[in-house]
């Protein structure tokens, strides 16, 4: 299944390279793909066609295979972690939280500095990231217990009041207002490899720490006390988890800004249809959420004729509402509420 | 079938608890408890709401910190085991399972494997072979492929039991761990439980509310009583009126039944 999933999205990444304001003939694309096993068969392509291709084009699919895989992992993770159907970064208010720590630093002029090589926004974001996701926890927890919605309701009233905070950031500065709807909706215009290269050592850390686990969320989900009782350090567990989600968060939300959705909907799709074990499921996840968001910044690049994109939270949130709407009200048993 | 690692001398106390103190913030459930459970041994713990059987198990798996007093498990302090190694010797059952994915019946069964296995590791023939004993033992085959958020109270508990014997432990604590079933289910259980018992020397700890069931099971209860021991010995010398009216406030008559020479209460209102 995984190798069917692999392979769609190999074929759509192919058919997605062809779509743009210039046109390309899927043969010169071919040439182009083909050239890493043999230079000579992209010989004769025009520079500027295979700048587009390979550096625009190509490193955009890349990104959103990558962040979308990157969010909706973190939202299964965040699902299994906190038990809670309706949790992922967005609805926790840790995207939110990554972006406002983002904006943070390139207000204060820290975004471009490289420390050792490591670039100081995606931490700044991760700093964000996990603030929001630790005063979203207490303010969920305050009658010591954690209620399904409840949690959810702080992270709503943090996420809003953190997207204020990133608007009056932006207005403060004046020259840069137009980029708030970039941060508030995502976006994945003018991205390049750079981007990539940026997003992908965090993926690789986050889902590290995520798939070494996978046979303790399983257990997790007889709750608290059975999994310590089968042996499982359950506090520590839950504490590397929320570290990793919250770093995939964080790296995908410095690139992108906030796109919700993907991490709330992509686990209960992939869930519903092949069963909750995470050893199958979390894979699945990762290559499901890529594969979606590229078809969302497909369609968020070339929906509209006059060659202006939307962006692509408009999008992802026009396909996955409906979509939710459709689990709570026929498959509440489901989700558990 | 349930056997701790051939290699470790066990000592002659499975769980020794000393002196035990513990509870939640501010308030000291146990206060001042000691037993010892030996090797083989079926013991009931019953007592009313609030008397600190939960508690008791809750300190007895590590999962409550203790205030003061010691447990020990297979000689060594609670504390110094680690998780895993724990589990591989403790098994428990709680009260009111609740499955929170949709996992089949099978799936959560073969969780209980857990302790057993490595991280990278495939279930092993072992594992399965445990898995297969103990959904036959709880009648639970018939469930297998269903998901457990489906299926009964009764039935959850009986998936839970099973995931537990396939853990293997040493020692099986049990609190309440039938109280969804219906009577005809429970009497099921405990006569698994009763063979494990007899034929493998497992060790049974079980919290209980029903005075007769024990009587009926346990070789040994132990009352407790706002969080003391009230009395610890074989059914025939516990439940007697004085004991039972101290511990549950309540007149009783107490008969024995004709044949199998097994203790019941009636309590009177």
């Amino acid at each position: 299944m995984w190798l069917g999933l692999l392979l769609l999205i190999v074929v759509t990444a192919f058919i997605t390279s062809g779509i743009g304001p210039l046109e390309i003939s899927y043969k010169t694309i071919l040439q182009l793909w083909l050239a890493p096993i043999h230079p000579a068969w992209s010989a004769g392509v025009d520079d500027t066609v295979r700048y587009i291709v390979i550096n625009v084009r190509l490193a955009r699919i890349v990104l959103a295979l990558t962040v979308g895989g990157a969010l909706a992992l973190a939202g299964a993770v965040y699902q299994g972690v906190l038990l809670n159907p309706l949790a992922d970064p967005f609805t926790l208010g840790v995207s939110s939280g990554a972006a406002f720590g983002a904006s943070l630093a390139i207000i204060a002029g820290v975004g471009g500095i490289h420390l050792l090589g490591i670039s100081a926004l995606p931490v700044a974001a991760f700093a964000g990231a996990l603030s929001a996701l630790y005063l979203v926890y207490l303010l969920g927890r305050m009658d010591g217990r954690i209620h399904v919605t409840t949690l959810v309701l702080a992270g709503i009233i943090v996420s809003t009041f953190l997207s204020a905070c990133i608007s009056l950031l932006k207005s403060l500065n004046e020259d840069s207002v137009s980029t708030i709807v970039f941060w508030i909706m995502g976006s994945f215009a003018g991205k390049s490899w750079t981007h990539v290269l940026l997003v992908l050592p965090y993926l690789v850390l986050g889902g590290g720490v995520i798939f070494w686990y996978t046979r303790e969320l399983d257990i997790l989900s007889l709750g608290d006390i059975q999994a310590q009782h089968l042996g499982v350090d359950v506090q520590r567990m839950r504490l590397f988890l929320l570290l990793a989600s919250s770093l995939l968060t964080a790296a995908a939300v410095a690139v992108s800004g906030i796109i919700g959705f993907v991490g709330l909907v992509v686990p209960h799709l992939v869930r519903l249809g092949i069963g909750p074990r995470h050893r199958r499921l979390l894979p699945a996840v990762l290559l499901l959420g890529g594969f979606l968001l590229l078809i969302a910044d497909t369609i968020a690049r070339s929906l509209l004729t006059t060659g202006e994109e939307l962006p692509v939270g408009v999008v992802t949130a026009i396909l996955g509402g409906p979509f939710f709407c459709y689990l709570l009200l026929h498959r509440k048993k489901y989700l558990q509420l | 079938m349930l056997s701790a690692a051939p290699s470790k001398e066990i000592p002659a106390a499975l769980i020794r608890v000393g002196d035990l103190w513990c509870g939640y913030p501010g308030h000291d459930v146990l206060r001042g408890l000691s037993f010892a459970v030996r090797k083989g041994e079926f013991i009931g713990i019953l007592g009313p709401n609030g008397s600190g059987k939960t508690t008791l198990l809750l300190a007895l798996s590590g999962i409550l910190p203790i205030r003061g007093g010691e447990i020990e498990v297979l000689g060594y302090p609670l504390g110094r085991l680690k998780h895993k190694e724990r589990a591989r010797h403790v098994a428990v059952v709680t009260q009111e399972p609740d499955v929170r994915l949709p996992f089949s019946c099978e799936e959560v069964v073969r969780m209980g494997r857990y302790p057993h296995q490595k991280r990278w590791q495939l279930d092993s023939i072992e594992d399965a072979e445990a898995v297969r004993r103990a959904m036959f033992l709880t009648d639970t085959g018939v469930l297998a492929e269903r998901l457990i958020t489906a299926v009964s109270g009764g039935e959850k508990q009986r998936v839970i039991m099973a995931k537990t014997l396939a853990q293997e432990g040493t020692v099986l604590l049990l609190d309440e761990a039938t109280s969804a079933m219906d009577i005809h289910r429970k009497l099921q259980i405990f006569k698994v439980l009763e063979q494990l018992h007899v034929e493998n020397g497992l060790t049974v700890l079980a919290v209980m509310h029903d005075v007769n069931l024990a009587a009926m099971f346990c070789e040994r209860i132990i009352f407790l009583k706002e969080g003391c021991v009230v009395a610890d010995g074989a059914p025939e010398s516990v439940l007697i009126p004085e004991i039972l009216e101290e511990v549950y406030e309540t007149r009783v008559l107490i008969q024995e039944v004709p044949n199998i020479r097994k203790l019941q209460v009636v309590f009177m209102p």
